[in-house]
C-alpha cells in the first residue's frame, strides 16, 4: 500500500478537524462570517459570484440617491431605497474601484428597505445597488462623475 | 483606543429614523503615505451591527471604501420611543466599539 498516500489522506482530515474547530470556536462573537471572496473581487461579475448573487434582474424599484458629480471622490453621499416588497439586503458597488464591493447590508425586524452611508470612489464610475428581495436578486445604477479620486493617493 | 460614536435616534411617523457617525479611519490600504511613500496598511471596519432592544435589525460589511469617519442610517419600521439601539462594529485588525441611545 501506498504509505504516503496514507499520509497526506490523514493530515487533510487533521487540518479538516481544525479548519472546522476554528469555524466554531475562533470567532465567539455575534457578527456574521465577513466575506472577504466578494470583497476582494476585483469586477463586478467576480465579487457578483462571491456574494451568491447570480445575475440581478434590472428594477426600476430600486432608487440610488447620489450626486452628479462628486468634487471629492472620498466622501460620495449614497442613499439606496428599495420599493420592491420584501427586501432582506441591499449592497453597495462602485463598479470601477479595485475591488467594486463597498458595502453589503442586510435587513431585518421591521428595518426598511432604505440604507444611506458615504463611499469612496476612485474615479467616475457607475454606482450599483444589489437588492436581494424573496430569494431573487435585482440591480440599478446611477452614474457618478468623480473630479478627485478618493482611493489613490 | 475607540474613540466614541454618536447615534441619534429619532421617530417620523411610526418609524424610528437612526443616524450613525462612527470614528475610524478607514484605512483602504491602497493609499501610500506621501512621505515614505510606503503603503499604509489597510485599517478598516469590516462588520457593523445594531440592534433595537437587542433585536438585530441591521447586519452590514463594509470593504475599506466607506469614507474615513463613517456615516451610516437606516429605517426601523415599528420602533417606539424608550426603544434601546445599540451599534457595534468590528474592524480587519480585531479592535471593537459599541454604544447605545435610546429612540426620541
Amino acid at each position: 500500500m501506498n504509505v504516503l498516500r496514507r499520509n497526506i489522506l490523514k493530515g487533510a482530515t487533521a487540518a479538516g478537524t481544525l479548519a472546522m474547530a476554528a469555524g466554531l470556536f475562533g470567532t465567539g462573537n455575534a457578527f456574521a462570517a465577513y466575506n472577504s471572496a466578494a470583497f476582494s473581487a476585483k469586477t463586478v461579475a467576480d465579487a457578483l459570484k462571491g456574494m451568491g448573487a447570480g445575475t440581478p434582474t434590472d428594477s426600476k424599484d430600486i432608487t440610488i440617491k447620489a450626486p452628479d458629480i462628486a468634487e471629492n471622490g472620498a466622501v460620495v453621499p449614497v442613499e439606496i431605497t428599495s420599493n420592491i416588497a420584501g427586501t432582506t439586503a441591499i449592497a453597495i458597488m462602485a463598479e470601477k474601484n479595485a475591488n467594486p464591493l463597498v458595502a453589503n447590508f442586510k435587513l431585518s425586524n421591521g428595518a426598511e428597505a432604505f440604507v444611506s452611508t458615504r463611499i469612496k470612489m476612485g474615479q467616475t464610475a457607475m454606482v450599483r445597488a444589489i437588492v436581494t428581495a424573496g430569494g431573487k436578486t435585482y440591480t440599478a445604477v446611477k452614474e457618478v462623475k468623480v473630479t478627485i479620486g478618493g482611493c489613490g493617493g | 483606543m475607540a474613540e466614541p460614536m454618536k447615534i441619534r435616534a429619532t421617530m417620523a411617523g411610526d418609524t424610528a429614523d437612526i443616524k450613525v457617525l462612527m470614528n475610524h479611519p478607514m484605512e483602504t490600504g491602497q493609499r501610500k503615505d506621501p512621505k515614505t511613500g510606503q503603503l499604509i496598511p489597510a485599517h478598516h471596519i469590516t462588520e457593523v451591527n445594531a440592534t433595537l432592544n437587542g433585536k438585530t435589525v441591521l447586519e452590514a460589511e463594509w470593504s475599506g471604501a466607506i469614507s474615513k469617519n463613517p456615516y451610516l442610517g437606516f429605517k426601523v419600521k415599528g420602533a417606539k420611543a424608550g426603544d434601546k439601539v445599540t451599534i457595534s462594529w468590528k474592524d480587519n485588525l480585531g479592535e471593537t466599539n459599541s454604544a447605545d441611545a435610546t429612540v426620541s
